[in-house]
């Protein structure tokens, strides 16, 4: 096992009916229209030094380490920033760039500590790594001018520091904190030489700051790092696996060092979080060694008897017998399964071939039953499944966003970050919910939360019992108008095929990641299953596994 | 009651102009004499402020510059009737330093009351936004691209084509921001049209909406011009007022509006996207281009983005036509520049002049030379990012490409003179840390190359790897000049670039020793 290295094309992807055809390097290469010349690029497999860009973030064109050069175009244009556009000819490599980027990085390294060896981030740094791919040999101007080498470390967070003198000032971490988790903790400071990063004029731990972890994952540097980084090194090979927190279902790469788990970073390929996380699965992760853990098997006959260490072997066959002997007593009927909305779509499927192979009944249920039968069975109803229709992707091609009795701020964080960030695009948000949601308090007024004329918020159950009862009073729905109004259908193999524009983009920014995989980083899917099954169930875990 | 005219911008203020008007007040009731006093803007000539102007029956007649020690004699000299005195200087338009202008934009500068809409109506004023009125939108941007009229911020992009652009671009609304971030050292025309003429800026910016089919106007100004914003406040007030602003303008069915932003004190936010960035509430930070704001703007939408000057040509252009206004200048350069005469010079002030004038008529002819009485030594056009010329670059002609072949720019028409006691190696460094100061610290060859700049400098001029750290000064110029993120540092080499070319002998550790400069500079 290694450690899984995503692939950055260095701009977000964009989706576009039209295409456009250009030439990088004497190779043509077509690509949606909006796509940068860096991405561009990146799909063919070449790879543009960049260090202020990263896909997960909108290009900013600040560090000028990827300009190219165009033909019939004056200078050297970013090649983040620049749109791809039909007929262009780009040049991404000559003895001219070479030197300017050189240029840039000379300057860089000429405000940086050189105590590479020493860093946490040693091996794991982009400035180290472009630094090298430029050819950096000489930094001319000296060490001695003036630098930054004194600025204070932060440490006031409990799982990472901010080390300001090794800060390049790309702004990514503020434009994380901004476009991705939309929390605005971050801001620069000062302009010029004194810009520096700031966690609103005070420290990480007295700001906004909720410890998401997507600044410390879009830092190029050390300069902000996991705390376990510092401590433990960095980590020599990654599992994918799911957050075992809340029901959003982010997959996470655990990156670890043998058995040790020494940070959990966002997976990227995640299509519930996309690279995103929450406190509780990025740094909440100290459940994996504490000491309450059960690791070993144990039974016990009564509950008056101590617990008793055995094998797994003695285990699963004291359990099976067991249920045997009940039900040998009681009748088939006597045992079931329940599964908490915890588990894995995977999880819960295991459970109920036990249940309906091995006990011989359908006595199997998950806990979601306990709020989500009402809207299992509306969904069933009007949809014929009682699965979730949508992506939480979909949100990003929402008008008007109605949540109901939930309060994804707090409950289901990285669903709320990609929410609040379609709010900031101008969509409107309705909140249903007796609970105080500060989601919806962020945006009041800019997003015009409904409440009732009382000043409480409407309450979820009466709001749903009115629709309810007003759509069974119009003549011509039900049922038949849901199907025909929603965004599902079944199609002709009597699956769901969805032909809405948040499932055109899904499936169309799976592509692309494939094509940029395929061309500059192949076999990064490594070591976790990915097949159809993979897709369809992440979208049906969305809605379905929920507490 | 003898009217009398006494300009209150900012230049003749710092000269003493409401001191004058005190001195004037109190002698005048002391004497029982009725006086109707105008507060105007500056005729230009700073040289002559406080410039007190008289109407008599031959027209006005000025005195400058005026002390308030002045007052009592010019009263006994009989100054109410417009007789002799050692200051009078005659009617204004007579005098050679204002006749052989060619006043097109500040033709009305220091002449209305420029609060006084129906004063600006008598000196012409609206006859471009009337005749505009009666266009289509199509019509009148085919009229700016014909007066060939190019962005006066430094840019020199034709402003016809980039209002074609914003009114070719469909959007829920359109904007059009005027850039009154004055912020070029030796620079003072956009404050002079603000507080003498505000509304030919007003009537411009109409212009510009209908043009293109906005319905929102923002003039971004400085902090540092209180007097600017008062007077254009005022202006769009009385406008307003009058008719000329506002929903339906003279029963045209057209709306607009203007509102006056003050910046926060960043040169940087005189960058068209930092001063869109800035306007929009945030950090004055230079955005990446494209998009272009004339596609995506203020507010992500189609906005034009005009300096003052550009926008308050284009009443007459209006008023006269395109053609006309393109009968003056040279080359691709039409119309006029607002030639802003700063520095070690004897006559400083506006000079409105066509294209194609030059440098060495300028300083010579209407500068009469050094203030200072020494010679010459270089000139520094287009504000602190333009290039340091010598004595022998001094014909060249005021037009945009001349100047570029020189290796400088014309940017917003300033000109500092120098004389023979100026260091050009400290001259390259000031650019440097001018930029280093004034950079909004996004791009790296900006935020880090600036300090290196003067670094390096310092090094050369101490003798210390000179070799070297001319080599490295040279790198960094073409890395500041090919990289860099926007003209701030974009720019930043032209005047170090310059001053190596054109006075390398400033950069010799070795003969600096025996430099005039030197010396003169550790006295």
């Amino acid at each position: 096992m290694t450690l899984i290295r995503e692939l950055d094309i260095g701009t977000p992807i964009r989706v576009s009916d039209t295409t456009v055809t250009l030439t990088i390097d004497g190779e043509q290469v077509t690509v949606p229209k909006g796509t940068s010349i860096m991405a561009a690029a990146m799909m063919m497999g070449t790879q543009i030094p960049k260090l202020c860009a990263t896909d997960s973030l909108e290009p900013f064109g600040s560090c000028r380490v990827c300009l190219v050069q165009i033909e019939g175009r004056r200078g050297y244009p970013a090649s983040c920033t620049t749109p791809a556009e039909d007929a262009m000819v780009v040049h991404t490599q000559n003895a001219d760039i070479a030197k300017r980027r050189r240029g840039v990085l000379e300057l860089y390294i000429s405000d940086h500590p050189l105590t590479c060896l020493t860093c946490s981030a040693n091996g794991d740094c982009e400035l180290q790594d472009v630094a090298g791919k430029v050819g950096l040999r000489d930094v001319r101007y000296g060490y001695a001018g003036e630098n930054h080498l004194d600025a204070p470390t932060d440490d006031s967070n409990p799982y990472f520091t901010f080390e300001a003198s090794k800060c390049i000032a790309c702004s990514r971490c503020i434009r994380a904190c901004e476009e991705i988790q939309g929390t605005f903790a971050l801001t620069m400071e000062g302009r010029g030489f004194e810009s520096k990063i700031s966690a609103g004029g005070t420290d990480f731990m007295g700001s906004e700051c909720v410890s998401c972890g997507a600044c410390v994952q879009a830092c190029p540097t050390a300069t902000l790092n996991e705390k376990s980084v510092i401590e433990l090194g960095t980590p020599e090979h990654s599992v994918v696996t799911t957050c075992a927190y809340c029901g959003v279902g982010c997959s996470f790469k655990a990156e670890m060092k043998g058995e040790t788990v020494v940070r959990m970073v966002p997976y990227k390929d995640g299509k519930a979080n996309e690279g995103h996380s929450c406190v509780k699965g990025r740094f909440a992760f100290g459940y994996a060694t504490h000491k309450d853990r059960k690791t070993k098997p144990m039974i016990r006959a009564a509950i008056t008897d101590p617990w008793r260490e055995v094998t797994w072997d003695e285990a699963i066959a004291y359990a099976a017998s067991e249920f045997k002997r009940i039900q040998a007593k009681y009748g088939r009927d006597s045992v079931g399964g329940i599964t908490s909305s915890r588990c894995t779509n995977e999880e819960t499927y295991l459970i109920q071939k036990m249940v309906r192979g091995a006990f011989g009944n359908n006595n199997v249920d998950t806990c979601a039953r306990v709020c989500h039968s009402p809207t299992g069975y509306g969904l069933k109803t009007t949809l014929g499944t009682s699965a979730g229709t949508q992506d939480f992707a979909s949100v990003e091609h929402s008008d008007v966003i109605l949540v109901i009795g939930a309060n994804p701020t707090d409950g289901h964080p990285v669903f709320a970050s990609r929410m609040k960030r379609r709010l900031r695009a101008g969509a409107k948000l309705i909140v249903a919910d007796p609970r105080h949601e500060r989601g919806a308090a962020e945006c009041h007024g800019a997003c015009g939360r409904h409440r009732s004329a009382g000043g409480r918020s409407l309450c979820a159950r009466a709001l749903r019992n009115a629709g309810l009862r007003c759509l069974g009073q119009v003549r011509g729905t039900g049922p038949k108008f849901a199907r025909s109004h929603g965004g599902a259908h079944r199609g002709a193999g009597g699956g769901y095929t969805c032909g809405g524009p948040a499932f055109r983009h899904g499936r169309q920014r799976c592509d692309l990641l494939r094509i940029g995989c395929n061309g500059a980083q192949p076999g990064q899917h490594h070591g976790h299953g990915h097949g159809e099954f993979g897709h369809g169930h992440r979208q049906y875990r969305q809605t379905g596994r929920r507490r | 009651m003898t009217r009398i005219y006494l300009p209150q911008d900012a230049a003749s203020l710092a000269l003493g102009a409401d001191r004058v008007l005190r001195a004037l007040q109190a002698e005048a009731a002391r004497r029982n004499l009725a006086l109707d006093i105008v507060r105007t803007g500056s005729r230009g000539a700073i040289w002559l402020e406080p410039l007190l102007e008289v109407e008599t029956a031959e027209g006005r007649i000025a005195y400058g510059p005026v002390s308030p020690n002045d007052i009592p004699g010019l009263l006994d000299a009989s100054l109410l009737s417009g007789s002799a005195h050692a200051l009078r200087i005659g009617r204004p338009e007579d005098h050679p330093w204002f006749a052989n202008q060619q006043r097109l934009t500040f033709v009305r500068c220091g002449v209305v009351d420029p609060l006084s809409v129906e004063d600006y109506r008598a000196h012409g004023g609206f006859a471009g936004l009337e005749r505009a009125l009666t266009m289509s939108a199509e019509a009148v941007v085919d009229e700016v691209k014909t007066s060939g009229l190019r962005g006066r911020g430094g840019a020199g992009f034709p402003t016809g084509i980039k209002w074609n652009t914003v009114r070719m671009t469909p959007a829920d609304r359109k904007y059009i921001v005027c850039n009154a971030d004055e912020g070029d050292s030796g620079t003072f025309a956009d404050r002079m049209l603000m507080e003498g003429d505000p509304l030919t800026l007003v009537e411009g910016m109409t212009i510009a909406a209908i043009g293109v089919g906005a319905t929102k106007g923002y003039i971004y100004t400085r902090s540092e011009y209180p007097h600017a914003v008062r007077t254009m406040n005022g202006a769009i007030a009385a406008a307003r007022l009058a008719g000329w602003l506002g929903d339906n303008i003279k029963g045209s069915g057209r709306s607009f509006d203007i509102e006056v932003r003050v910046g926060a004190g960043a040169y940087i936010c005189g960058e068209e996207t930092s001063l869109l960035d800035s306007l929009e509430g945030k950090r004055g930070q230079v955005r990446a281009k494209p998009p272009l704001p004339a596609i995506q703007g203020l507010f992500g939408r189609p906005t034009v983005m005009n300096n003052v000057l550009s926008l308050a040509a284009v009443p007459w252009i209006l008023a006269h036509g395109g053609a006309a206004y393109a009968a003056f200048g040279m080359g691709r350069s039409r119309g006029t520049l607002a030639v802003q005469l700063a520095g070690n010079v004897a006559r400083g002030g506006l000079i409105e002049l066509a294209f194609g004038g030059t440098l060495r008529d300028l300083i010579e002819n209407w500068g009469g030379g050094t203030a200072s009485g020494r010679p010459f030594r270089a000139v520094q056009v287009g504000g602190p990012l333009g290039a340091y010329f010598p004595e022998r670059l001094l014909d060249t002609p005021m037009d945009y490409e001349a100047f570029a072949r020189a290796g400088g720019l014309l940017g917003h028409g300033g000109v500092v003179v120098f004389d023979d006691t100026v260091d050009l190696a400290a001259q390259a460094r000031f650019a440097f840390a001018f930029c280093a100061i004034e950079s909004c610290g996004k791009c790296t060859p900006c935020r880090i190359g600036a300090v290196r700049g003067v670094e390096v400098i310092d090094r050369l001029v101490a003798g210390i790897e000179t070799v070297k750290n001319f080599e490295v000064l040279e790198d960094l110029c073409e890395l500041m000049t090919d990289a860099s993120l926007c003209a701030m540092g974009g720019l930043t080499p032209i005047p170090v670039t310059s001053a190596l070319t054109h006075f390398p002998d400033d950069f010799d550790h070795k003969l600096r020793r025996s430099a005039p400069h030197v010396a003169q500079a550790a006295e």
